[in-house]
């Protein structure tokens, strides 16, 4: 191997390795740097204490982040890192099984492709545009959910749910399942396509009863599919800010404040850049083990 | 005709069961698109109208108004942030593709040392946060003169974009058979003569697909467009939208105006080039 072939080779490497390192490498070190007071920035001083742990002390300890109170009364705000978790919570199960079941029920349905469209234009379009048709739609004199349960009789909730506390979180939680049940619906139905059609035809000569095709083999079979779903979903979630920026701005009172939007109020609007650094970091520990198994997983056979 | 029995004798429906999961998988699909119904009907309805309910058909009087009103507002005019928009977009879909291509190359076809480090490196990147790099970033873009510019955001998205096509596309290019860029080797082609008229050629598919989902990605960006556009005038049409809101009163006509705009692109290219988007979407996350 010659000099000039080592050169060739590393001129396809070296403009991709030059931006990624200029521009995200060495930002997330500085990030994480200025997190324990250390600047890495040339030019600007952004830090005022010295070298330590202090920045992780007052963000775990204060209500933004974790609220005792509110965890205690269960009533919002909880703080940021539980509305995450609420979150995942809710929206994990739901768009995982939905989009599961929508995906195995819409195989044999004639314009099946129309409907896995529709079902998917939430993940098409800017999630600007789905957080204002989430406020449109709780919203009390545009909304259809409200209208439906002043229908019902239940006039609780016959309000613009993104004002009030008790909803505010709720109603963007249900907002992004559906905007994000597209995505595992679009997956599932990728990986139903790949299960060899005799598999299931055998099945059913022999009389399998449908609960028996779906949980003995065709969920078995998805499970690469169902690996990166849930990985991709708790990866969505954790990082979640549009949809709460512009339907309810984290509020009525922190309601719906999630760590994503808490970072950028301490870096945009208070100029605390270092406890700013420290949510993100805290929020990319958090996303790692999951970036951990999925990146095992996707690259198991290596 | 003859499909529709075939079918119903393959799955062993009768035409009452056939007929009732039909009906229900349209519904479903129905309450799905309700919301997209919803502003549509919000967007061009008079407000008088609309507090009525926008599924109430009493009268019905449209009008494109508010269209008018949302692209050519007093503060913020959408037709300028659509088009700094797609002045942002472009490139920044052009820029990591190329990049991202050559590299997914290097990493499929040679060999040298941290090569899995690398890409494991890379693989990490795909996941880390936005908000993990904007404080230094922003200091940094601001102290070389590149904060509130297109260029700046531009070489952002376009960092921000290689790791994850070159990941998409090292797998496409793996799957290419060697036998023809051997044989150029043979005859004596340089790689890059090989990249440019073999390889890149025949993955076209694959990087039409990396190109559609990254300009779809960095239209529908809000986050990095909020954080280094500062002033007005250079508002891309996801910033501009919320800011539609109004001070006051939420004056839904317009916003849902504006949001019809702003998604028109992204959906015309979902529809368009659908092929490419899903192999992308999916090949991005499954691997292959």
């Amino acid at each position: 191997m010659n000099l000039k072939d080592v050169l060739e080779k590393a001129s396809f490497l070296i403009p991709a390795l030059l931006l990624i390192f200029t521009f995200v490498i060495y930002p997330t070190i500085a990030t994480i740097l200025l997190s324990f007071n250390i600047n890495l920035i040339p030019g600007v001083n952004l830090v005022e204490g010295s070298t330590s742990l202090e920045n992780y002390v007052k963000v775990l300890t204060s209500e933004e982040f974790i609220n005792p109170t509110g965890l205690r009364t269960s009533s919002f705000p909880m703080g940021a890192i539980v509305h995450n978790v609420i979150w995942i919570l809710i929206h994990l199960p739901a768009t995982t099984i939905l989009g599961l079941l929508l995906a195995v029920f819409l195989q044999n349905i004639k314009g099946s492709s129309i409907i896995r469209s529709m079902i998917f234009l939430g993940m098409v379009i800017p999630m600007v545009v789905g957080a204002l048709m989430i406020a449109f739609s709780f919203n009390k004199d545009m909304g259809i959910v409200p209208s439906i349960f002043k229908c019902l009789g239940i006039l609780s909730l016959y309000k613009t749910w993104t004002s009030y506390p008790d909803t505010a979180l709720l109603s963007l939680i249900i907002g992004s399942i559906w905007l994000w049940t597209g995505f595992s619906v679009t997956l599932y139905s990728a990986g139903l396509a790949s299960i060899p059609k005799e598999l299931i035809e055998a099945a059913k000569i022999d009389g399998a009863p449908f609960r028996v095709i779906l949980f003995k083999i065709i969920i078995p079979l998805l499970r690469p599919v169902t690996v990166t779903v849930v990985a991709m979903t708790i990866l969505w979630v954790l990082k979640i800010f549009d949809i709460v920026y512009v339907a309810t701005r984290g509020g009525p009172g922190g309601a719906s404040m999630v760590m994503a939007l808490l970072m950028w109020d301490y870096f945009a609007r208070m100029n605390a850049y270092t406890l700013s650094a420290t949510i993100a970091t805290l929020l990319t520990i958090i996303v790692l083990p999951v970036v951990i198994l999925w990146i095992r997983y996707a690259t198991r056979g290596e | 005709m003859k499909s529709l029995i075939r079918m119903l004798r393959e799955f062993k429906m009768t035409p009452v069961k056939w007929l009732i999961a039909n009906t229900i998988a349209w519904l479903i699909g129905f309450v799905w698109i309700l919301p997209f119904i919803g502003i549509f009907m919000a967007s061009i309805r008079p407000f008088e109208e609309l507090v009525e309910g926008w599924w109430n058909f009493a009268s019905f009087h449209p009008t494109l108004e508010k269209y008018y009103e949302a692209l050519f507002h007093p503060y913020y005019p959408l037709w300028r942030g659509l088009i700094n928009s797609l002045i942002i977009t472009v490139p920044s879909t052009i820029i990591p593709v190329l990049l991202a291509a050559m590299a997914s190359y290097a990493f499929a076809r040679f060999s040298f040392p941290i090569k899995n480090y690398l890409f494991l490196t890379m693989l990490f990147i795909m996941a880390v946060p936005q908000q993990m790099m904007v404080i230094p970033l922003f200091f940094m873009m601001n102290s070389i003169g590149l904060l509130d510019t297109y260029l700046g955001l531009i070489l952002i998205h376009s960092s921000w974009g290689i790791p994850w096509i070159t990941f998409f596309l090292r797998n496409y290019f793996s799957m290419i058979p060697k036998e023809y860029e051997e044989a150029a080797l043979v005859d004596g082609a340089t790689y890059w003569q090989i990249f440019t008229r073999i390889v890149f050629p025949v993955s076209l598919p694959g990087i039409i697909s990396a190109a559609v989902l990254q300009f779809a990605w960095v239209w529908n960006d809000f986050f990095f467009a909020l954080v280094f556009l500062l002033s007005p005038e250079k508002y891309v049409a996801t910033r501009i939208l919320p800011s539609l809101k109004g001070e006051y009163h939420v004056d839904w006509g317009l916003l849902s105006a504006g949001s019809i705009l702003v998604m028109l692109i992204p959906v015309l290219l979902y529809f368009a080039l659908n092929k490419y988007y899903i192999r992308g979407f999916t090949g991005w996350a499954l691997k292959g």
